[in-house]
């Protein structure tokens, strides 16, 4: 059968989300964020997510609205800071100790989450030595240089947003949209991308960023450009 | 001449980037430097977010949500720009290739520890991003900061006291006051403000610095902010 990976809408592809799955979004700085798939598994209510993040606290992403629901117990971000004196919902729920936060410098989440998806179980690095965030680390010295040991990150789903999709699951990005799209794809057991268009054709293959063995459902959501 | 101000600072710093270097500014002061760069210098700037060549801000007709830097300021790419994803923008910055980063500071010990990213505030989550990895990756670190706090208390210290973003890792920190280098021997005034002088910039100060023999007037235009 001829294969085809789009799916009509955001709530068939997020079916069966299951309750403690480990959850990467993708987005940073505005764009890239999937917020059509936010809102879907919103409505699908699984609880005790771990939510792999780049932020917690984004104004322009829906992430929050799962804190705000509750079904969130554990984030993996570099940035939980909302914005101004007020706390956010992600930051009440921290200092309540309901949502448990590991905060993670942002190239040593990207570099996790890649080593997640390229069977790579864990690396040195010497970004965190020294800090509060490399304490209890393991460390080891490379040409004189102490560094830490960072576990990989894998998860159960990785929802991202790219420009166009096509049938095979192939997706290109629009400029900063790829983001922490591409590595949380090759982490993460099934992977959604909701896209502007998918197309019937195939994308041009030197224009694939994304290739479709790492993506399992692509839905269009429309959108601008 | 009186205490520069922050766009006169952000002036001071860029008259130092070196013609053909790739520079990431921090958010917030650290991104004005772009503005002031002398006529005769071609520089790529790098985003955190994989823009290599991010141009100046963009204009009302011209913005693209996807074009954003890493503070979410729709902005636009000069000729040669490349956008690329975390994994790789992490790859330009943790593996040496960028020249220089020019970072916002609370602190800097006069052996080269940097505290930027965690000021302790009640309940607020943490905000490290990219900081880390910059501090680390980067050839060179310089600092864009006030020499003082606002309640006059020394941000050049002895040892940090706020969480540490990396150990040694500043080299120069351009301040409203003074130009100061992070040398193996402590901290060295190379530009001080002529109303200021030795003495004070000596009280205003943490710890022991040390004139440079050819310690010059600390000059920049009439900018306002």
């Amino acid at each position: 059968m001829a294969i085809d990976k789009r799916v009509a809408t955001a709530a068939e592809a997020l079916a069966g989300v299951k309750d403690g799955a480990v959850v990467m979004v993708s987005g940073f700085a505005g764009a890239g964020f999937p917020n059509a798939l936010l809102e879907a598994l919103r409505d699908s209510g699984p609880t005790g997510l771990t939510l792999v993040a780049n932020s917690a606290t984004h104004p322009l992403s829906l992430t929050h609205t799962l804190i705000e629901a509750g079904m969130v117990t554990k984030v993996i971000a570099s940035a939980a800071r909302g914005r101004g004196q007020e706390l956010s919902s992600f930051e009440q729920q921290w200092r309540d100790g309901k949502i448990e936060l590991e905060c993670v410098p942002q190239g040593n989440f990207s570099e996790r989450i890649r080593a997640g998806g390229a069977g790579i179980p864990a690396f040195y690095t010497p970004v965190g030595y020294g800090t509060e965030l490399g304490e209890d680390k393991e460390i080891r010295e490379f040409k004189g240089r102490p560094c830490v040991l960072e576990d990989a990150i894998t998860g159960d789903l990785a929802l991202i947003r790219g420009d166009v999709g096509d049938r095979f699951g192939n997706i290109k990005f629009r400029y900063a949209q790829m983001n922490f799209g591409v590595a949380m794809a090759t982490a993460c057991t099934t992977t959604v991308a909701e896209v502007r268009e998918a197309v019937d054709g195939a994308i041009p293959p030197v224009e694939v960023q994304l290739p479709s063995v790492y993506v399992n459902h692509v839905v269009a959501v429309g959108g601008e450009v | 001449m009186s205490a520069l101000n922050r766009s006169q600072m952000a002036w001071r710093a860029a008259q130092d980037l070196p013609d053909g270097s790739v520079v990431n500014l921090g958010l917030g002061m650290p991104v004005w430097v772009s503005n002031y760069l002398p006529v005769d210098r071609d520089i790529f700037f790098q985003s955190e977010n994989g823009i290599l060549g991010v141009g100046p801000q963009a204009d009302e007709d011209s913005q693209d949500r996807n074009i954003v830097d890493a503070g979410s300021r729709r902005v636009t790419l000069r000729e040669g720009a490349s956008v690329v994803d975390s994994v790789n923008s992490f790859a330009m910055i943790r593996g040496g290739h960028i020249n220089v980063t020019i970072l916002g500071a609370f602190e800097v010990a006069s052996n080269g520890d940097l505290a930027n990213w965690d000021a302790r505030v009640p309940s607020k989550g943490p905000l490290v991003g990219g900081a880390m990895d910059l501090a680390v990756g980067a050839k060179a670190t310089w600092i864009l900061m006030q020499f003082n706090t606002k309640d006059g208390a020394p941000r050049l210290l002895k040892t940090c006291t706020l969480p540490l973003t990396a150990p040694h890792c500043v080299k120069r920190i351009y301040t409203d006051i003074a130009v100061v280098d992070v040398t193996p021997d402590g901290f060295v005034a190379r530009e001080i403000l002529a109303t200021v002088g030795t003495d004070e910039l000596r009280s205003r100060t943490g710890t022991a610095i040390a004139i440079a023999p050819d310690c010059q007037a600390l000059n920049a235009p009439e900018i306002s902010l």
